[in-house]
């Protein structure tokens, strides 16, 4: 019989099995930032237990307020720093080097296909776009992580998607992953894993994938994941090159992870993206999912463009196409947030910064701020903010303030616009 | 091990989420005791009076997938601090589920059909849960109303609740 990826990587890192349904893997890798860490960080020195199992395992970064807002914010990241010297964590990356974590961790070539990951931030589903499980979890569940290198979880179950045809213009991974979680609901994976495959996903790049595995918490699944291929290895290859003699023979060998054709699904969802179109939420919830036709006209106050969902190049290319030789409308706030240096970097110099700064986009620094209401971009009650983030839950951007979830061509477009529209109005740009 | 059972708080909605729980402008909070005034802040519940719903309450039950959205373990730890041990539910989101028992609390699934049954008979009223884990029942008890209900706490759970957390099982077996 054929095993899942998920299977797979599970069986490979079993450490333990002391109940019926409760299996323990050695972890690969553990991600910290300031906001859930520092709180297990001071739980272990009150135990006396103020160790790391390896510290070239742990990848931490100060992402969520940065820079710091106020006092509190300030002690969270001095305490994490404080704590990445004591226990020479390298892989440590302060403001100037820091970016949201689920875009710079993949950056710097930290997930590789078949690890297993935690972290204490829900959308760690996203690095499960690399072939690894990597899922969310607790202070708890990351403070023993930190001490010990390991993690329990329930055997693996995976739902399978099949996505074929071809992506219509205008229509993004964000686009389908919003449409797959109207589907299926915000309770339609849980705990579950959800593995996507087909000629869509063969032919989606890396960020695309990010986008599309990021979301998987929003329907309840502990991991997104896409099984490793050619268009991986090609991201990782800067990283990886002195391990394989080719990318071919990379290729193969994380080929071996991959999900057997013979594996057993729990349940699988076929879907053909042809006829696609652009989607959007409304409401509280993120399985609120329309067209975004049948949305348009709606004022919104604020755009913002970024956060580990939608703040990768590929993100930034797709909104400066939509916004090139166009102002946004005097009644919004636009707002991008780069995810990472390296992408404000190369943003600025493909001249994408340009175009976002004489469009009258403000441009912070990487961070998360604003997706969940800390910083850089809260929202006044009553407020609507179109955002290519990934949670429109009631208050989730400030209280009492509404969040639109869509596509950064859609977001884009509607800054211009003052309202929801469709980015296809503004294809090709003036 | 902690404590379990008392007086129920009713929260008659599906996927109540954690930013709904705990806003997430109050994870800057260093400990948990700050986050106490804060609990259900931003729930959308029509009739939800936080003020004077939540004070001396001991047990929740509500509906399915409770616990959706982020991670934050500030969710369990604000029912916590607010003497809340238990949450009984038909499902809750994965990460919810074990924050609960990580910290050796409750988050019991019952049938939805219990649950209904919990909602029709005793919601508007003063209802008191005594939860026994060792014999896995809980009796039920509102005004002309009377009910035993049987539950099942079994492997990790059971262990963890018993350890009293993940941190303390998982040093002593890893």
């Amino acid at each position: 019989m054929g095993k899942t990826i998920a299977e797979k990587i599970f069986d490979s890192h079993q450490v333990d099995e002391p109940f019926s349904g409760t299996r323990v893997i050695r972890l690969d890798a553990v991600f910290c930032h300031e906001i859930t860490t520092p709180t297990a960080i001071t739980d272990l020195m009150a135990r006396g237990k103020d160790r790391v199992f390896d510290p070239s395992k742990i990848k931490a970064v100060i992402d969520h307020v940065s820079p710091a807002k106020d006092s509190k914010t300030a002690e969270q990241g001095k305490v994490l720093r404080d704590w990445a010297r004591r226990h020479g964590i390298k892989d440590f990356f302060d403001i100037g080097r820091n970016g949201v974590c689920h875009a710079i961790f993949p950056e710097k070539g930290f997930v590789r296909p078949g690890y297993t990951i935690i972290m204490g931030d829900s959308h760690t589903c996203t690095h499960g776009a690399f072939g690894a499980f990597a899922a969310g979890v607790g202070t708890t569940d990351l403070e023993v992580g930190i001490l010990k290198g390991v993690c329990a979880f329930k055997p693996p179950k995976t739902m399978k998607f099949v996505l074929s045809g071809k992506l219509p213009d205008g229509v993004y991974a964000k686009d389908v992953i919003l449409f797959i979680i109207g589907n299926i609901g915000v309770n339609g994976a849980t705990n579950m894993i959800m593995e996507f495959t087909g000629p869509v996903i063969d032919a989606m790049g890396m960020d695309s994938r990010m986008t599309l595995c990021n979301m998987a918490i929003e329907a309840g699944a502990t991991c997104g994941i896409c099984n490793p291929d050619m268009i991986t290895v090609d991201y990782l290859w800067p990283f990886i090159r002195d391990e394989f003699a080719s990318k071919q023979e990379a290729c193969a060998a994380y080929g071996a992870v991959a999900s057997d054709a013979e594996a057993q699904y729990e349940k699988i969802h076929e879907f053909d993206v042809s006829g696609l179109e652009p989607m959007m939420t409304f409401d509280y919830r993120p399985d609120n999912v329309k067209p975004v036709r049948e949305l348009a006209g709606a004022p919104v106050d604020q755009v913002y463009i970024g956060s580990c969902t939608n703040g990768r190049l590929e993100d930034l290319r797709i909104a400066a196409t939509v916004l090139k030789g166009h102002k946004i409308h005097d009644s919004v706030r636009g707002i991008l947030s780069p995810a990472t240096p390296l992408i404000y970097r190369q943003a600025h110099d493909e001249g994408l910064i340009k175009i976002f700064m004489d469009a009258g986009f403000c441009v912070t620094n990487p961070t998360c701020g604003a997706c969940l209401g800390m910083s850089n971009g809260v929202l006044a009650p009553g407020e609507v903010c179109a955002s290519t983030t990934n949670r429109n839950f009631y208050g989730r951007m400030g209280k009492g303030g509404m969040v639109h979830l869509m596509s950064p061509a859609t977001a884009a477009a509607t800054a211009v616009a003052g309202s929801i529209i469709n980015s296809a109005l503004y294809k090709g740009g003036k | 091990m902690k404590t379990f059972g008392g007086k129920v708080l009713f929260l008659d909605r599906a996927d109540i989420n954690t930013d709904e729980i705990i806003p997430a402008k109050y994870l800057t909070e260093i400990t948990k005791e700050a986050m106490k005034p804060n609990l259900l802040e931003d729930l959308k519940l029509a009739g939800f009076d936080r003020q004077r719903d939540i004070a001396g309450k001991r047990v929740v039950v509500t509906r399915e997938n409770f616990g959706c959205g982020s991670s934050r373990e500030h969710a369990p730890w604000a029912f916590e601090v607010n003497d809340i041990t238990a949450v009984i539910a038909p499902s809750f989101a994965r990460i919810f589920r074990q924050n609960m028992y990580n910290c050796g609390m409750l988050a019991l699934e019952l049938p939805a059909a219990t649950i209904d049954h919990l909602f029709a008979a005793c919601a508007g009223k003063e209802t008191t849960m005594a939860i026994d884990v060792g014999t896995g029942v809980i009796q039920v008890e509102a005004a002309g109303f009377s009910d035993t209900i049987a539950f099942s706490l079994q492997g990790f759970d059971a262990a963890l609740v018993q350890a009293g957390g993940w941190v303390e099982y998982a040093d002593s077996h890893y």
